[in-house]
């Protein structure tokens, strides 16, 4: 492994086409030729030594059944596979659970299979392929002074072909040039842009909208029991699109019997009677906050676990949240039905830039 | 005539197929010596080395798995009634993304299988390239030449994230709804351009109708180019530069001791690939992951309690709940409390990974070139500063699933956002002294080793009455017996079962330690070799 003990090398000798020795080379052993083959790449073996030095002992057999034993599993594995695919019930039935067993069976049988020829392929290598130990040189670090040298000439004698130096309106041009053909590669994605305009500020309610439950039912007071709630949507004809329920769900609160709600300045007609109207969506990342704790009026989102009371008119009292929920002014129509009063007053759902 | 006949080595033409198709190559391509020393490229053996190899292995199978779901899966948002044979969703209204992600599901045959491959793949993609990325960093394998490798994976950490976001987000599904309705909100929360690039990126507010497709060619073209181009790269580098070793018999600088390519570490490694390829396969089959028919398509108007993110996000999500609400108002404008613990926490940590070999250069002034790589009690200080980090990312990661842990053991849900806030302060410095104590006090060890020698567990009773326990040294000793072998940078062997196996696994914990009388001979050459090894690693010689 060291210098001293490398044998002295053919490799000089053998490392130039044209330069073999034909007759010294066919004379060498198979194993002799390939360690040549070896030197060449700056490669010793340092340590060779075949797992079975004596062959065909019980050891050997044994473990030569053992590898033999992982291929026919890998056999075996991909046969079980192909036929289960083919064979098993898969299509999904509520009636049956035999489908249920499809799937687990696919990946159990191409497990066995590929771990079959992955372990059989390790144990090749640990018990049967000849112990190795090798080394390799490493040539790390600079290049040779003459190759680092020639290589700044050509490439500065290339710069000197072009005039380019001294050619200043070449310069300016190419420069002007470049910064182009860079804008025009960036500008078309300007066919990405979208100015954000009114939609963050406004949101499905409007004067006069119905409130609608999930199931199109409008909601009138008395659907609600005293300290109970209910998600509501605008009942406008697109009221239950993905788009409108983003911005536009609504949680409607009737409140117990003697419990009071002390009203953000201004807002203080926004209710009506016992019933509350407020954004369900929550101000710090846009989930719905849907889990409402009766006993003490806590509303709980469980994305990042913002948790606003419903008795402090929606205010953040732990989490992230830094903004209480947005309420929504509603009323009683002449025909007895919940409706909005306006849109919300301001942004529903998380802070951004512009929000005032 | 006589200039091909005298290329050949042999002299002849070859008779063999391999021999006529090599022959035929080769006089194209001039590919004899290239292959030869692709052949004989020596790698070196650790188990920790096999992490990368994880990785690129679970990125096969992410693109094999994923080809697969393509030719089924339909990104867009259109709204479909669903007509497939799951009936409990029979009628519901959904996104064709939703609807052909149940199609792959229940009415493709074996579809279901390859999804759980691909997303147990993606999981263990990401949590393979964080575990390579630890054993680099411990082991001080990202110093000079070798930063730029270094830069080149935490890219391909963070576009793997990426990618596994875009990737579990498609599906459309109540609980991907609610993480991109999440991510949407962040963007939302950057200062001045917040709304315009969210706006650019749905194509509207959200949802829209674009984001998915959008995500989807993302998910399919454009992040996975990137990733592969960086692992060409990642390990075209390690090719150039030959991997790195840990010191050991014979090991140095310049030179990489381990078994060459062919044939030996090819079959060790390419069985690998099989036996990854086999766990998934096998996690895939056993156990459900992400059962998106019980989660329901996606409504903004309703979540499940306990919605996580895949585990990689998980500590950005323990981030955002633990940062408290801080949002600062000024004019007519609002930061978003959002802004901290989404964009500007992972910024900082991302920046500060990927800068760490140079601040490391600048702060120890050490510019020399190494391939040695260090053990981590060595470098105390970089350990423990990894253990500071981990001890951080820890508490996020756990603060993810907070909810969970307070349900299942019953405790306060504040409390244990209040322990993870006060935790992410205290538990980083408590981790860095820890370690470095740690650090050193294994490194004394050593120490006392090298100079005392081992316990033998031999009892010796003294003329004097006096007991004591034998040790047997090292290596030569002076004349008080303290052992004269320097630290070498490799493991002490510290137990007698230990010492004439210097760098292989002990015997005699699962097998049975052999009878010397039937040990196998080794051969006089092979047992010196060792001797010689062992010596020049800073080993003792054999104790007979």
């Amino acid at each position: 492994m060291t210098d001293a003990v490398r044998p002295p090398s053919t490799r000089e000798q053998f490392d130039q086409p044209g330069e073999i020795d034909l007759e010294t080379y066919r004379d060498l052993t198979l194993e002799e030729q390939a360690a040549l083959g070896t030197e060449l790449d700056g490669v010793q073996i340092v340590h060779r030594r075949e797992r079975f030095p004596v062959p065909g002992t019980k050891a050997e057999k044994r473990a030569e059944r053992a590898v033999a034993a992982c291929f026919v599993l890998a056999f075996l594995g991909a046969v079980a596979f192909v036929v289960c695919y083919v064979v098993l019930p898969w299509q999904y039935d509520i009636n049956s659970k035999t489908y249920t067993w499809f799937t687990p069976v696919l990946g159990v049988t191409m497990a066995l299979s590929l771990f079959g020829f992955g372990i059989g392929a390790i144990l090749w290598a640990k018990l049967l392929i000849t112990e190795e130990e090798t080394v390799q040189d490493r040539h790390s670090g600079r290049s040779t002074p003459e190759a680092r040298a020639t290589t700044a000439a050509v490439l500065t004698d290339g710069i000197a072909m072009t005039g380019l130096p001294r050619r200043s309106l070449l310069q300016r041009v190419l420069g002007l040039s470049v910064l182009a053909l860079g804008a025009l590669a960036i500008v078309p994605l300007g066919g990405l842009i979208k100015k954000p305009r009114d939609a963050l500020f406004v949101t499905g309610w409007s004067t006069g909208v119905r409130l609608m439950t999930g199931d199109r039912r409008l909601v009138r007071p008395g659907d609600i029991e005293a300290g109970g709630i209910e998600t509501v949507f605008p009942a406008t004809p697109d009221g239950l699109s993905t788009q409108v329920v983003a911005d536009s769900v609504v949680l409607l609160i009737r409140l117990r019997p003697g419990q009071t709600v002390r009203a953000r300045p201004g807002q203080q007609d926004f209710g009506w009677e016992d019933y509350l109207a407020y954004s369900k969506i929550c101000t710090h990342a846009g989930c719905p906050a849907s889990l409402y704790e009766q006993q003490t009026g806590r509303l709980l989102c469980p994305c990042h676990q913002s948790q606003f009371d419903l008795l402090q008119d929606a205010k953040p009292v732990f989490g992230p949240a830094a903004r209480p929920l947005p309420k929504l002014a509603i009323t009683v129509d002449d025909e007895g039905y919940f409706v909005a009063k306006g849109d919300f007053t301001e942004p529903i759902g998380p802070s951004f830039w512009e929000r005032r | 005539m006589s200039q091909t006949t005298t290329e050949r080595p042999a002299g002849k033409r070859p008779t063999s197929a391999l021999g006529r198709a090599a022959d035929w190559a080769d006089e194209r391509y001039t590919a004899s010596r290239f292959v030869r020393s692709s052949l004989n490229k020596v790698f070196p053996d650790n188990w920790s080395f096999m992490m990368g190899e994880i990785a690129l292995y679970s990125f096969i199978i992410l693109i094999l798995t994923g080809t697969y779901l393509a030719l089924f899966f339909d990104p867009s948002m259109t709204e479909v009634r669903y007509d497939g044979s799951y009936s409990l969703l029979r009628g519901v209204e959904m996104s064709r993304a939703y609807d052909s992600t149940l199609n792959i599901s229940f009415d493709v045959r074996g579809g279901l299988l390859m999804r759980q491959i691909h997303h147990w793949s993606a999981l263990l993609f990401v949590a393979a390239m964080v575990a390579h990325m630890l054993r680099v960093f411990f082991t001080g394998g990202f110093r000079k030449p070798r930063e730029v490798n270094w830069l080149l994976g935490v890219g391909l950490l963070t576009f793997g994230i990426l990618e596994g976001f875009a990737g579990y987000s498609l599906p459309d599904d109540l609980l991907s709804g609610t993480g991109l309705r999440i991510a949407y909100a962040i963007i939302l929360s950057i200062p001045v351009v917040g709304t315009w690039l969210a706006f650019g990126l749905f194509g509207s507010e959200f949802p829209g109708v674009d984001i998915l497709p959008r995500l989807y060619i993302v998910h399919v073209l454009l992040i996975p180019g990137i990733i592969l181009a960086f692992i060409a790269v990642h390990v075209g580098l390690v090719v150039l530069q030959k991997h790195t070793q840990f010191p050991g018999p014979g090991r140095r600088e310049d030179n990489v001791v381990g078994e060459r390519m062919y044939p030996l570490y090819g079959a060790k490694g390419g069985g690998f690939f099989f036996l990854i390829f086999g766990v998934t396969a096998a996690l895939a089959g056993l156990f459900q992951i992400n059962p998106i028919w019980l989660y329901g398509p996606y409504n903004p108007a309703q979540v499940s309690s306990g919605s996580q993110p895949d585990w990689y996000m998980g500590f950005l999500d323990g981030s955002t709940r633990i940062f408290p609400a801080w949002e600062i108002r000024f004019w007519n404008y609002t930061i978003s409390p959002l802004i901290w613990p989404t964009v500007v926490l992972p910024g900082i940590l991302f920046t500060l990974l990927a800068l760490y070999p140079f601040i490391e250069a600048r702060m120890t002034k050490d510019r020399s070139v190494h391939h040695l790589l260090q053990r981590p009690r060595d470098v105390p200080v970089r350990t423990s500063l990894g253990a500071m980090a981990l001890a951080f990312y820890f508490v996020l990661l756990i603060s993810g699933g907070n909810d969970i842990i307070a349900d299942k053991f019953d405790i306060s849900l504040n409390a244990m956002t209040w322990i993870g806030r006060i935790s992410l302060i205290v538990l980083p410095p408590v981790a860095y002294s820890a370690t470095y104590l740690l650090c050193l006090g294994l490194q004394r060890h050593d120490r006392e080793i090298l100079e005392h020698g081992v316990e033998t567990g031999i009892i010796k009773r003294l003329p004097s009455g006096e007991f004591i326990e034998v040790h047997q040294p090292l290596g030569p000793v002076d004349e008080h017996g303290h052992g004269e072998l320097e630290y070498a940078g490799a493991p002490v062997p510290k137990r007698m079962n230990r010492i004439t196996n210097p760098g292989r696994k002990a015997i005699g914990f699962l097998k049975q330690v052999p009878d010397p009388g039937e040990a196998p001979d080794l051969g006089t050459e092979a047992g010196e070799t060792d001797q010689e090894a062992a010596q020049l690693a800073g080993r003792p010689k054999n104790p007979d």
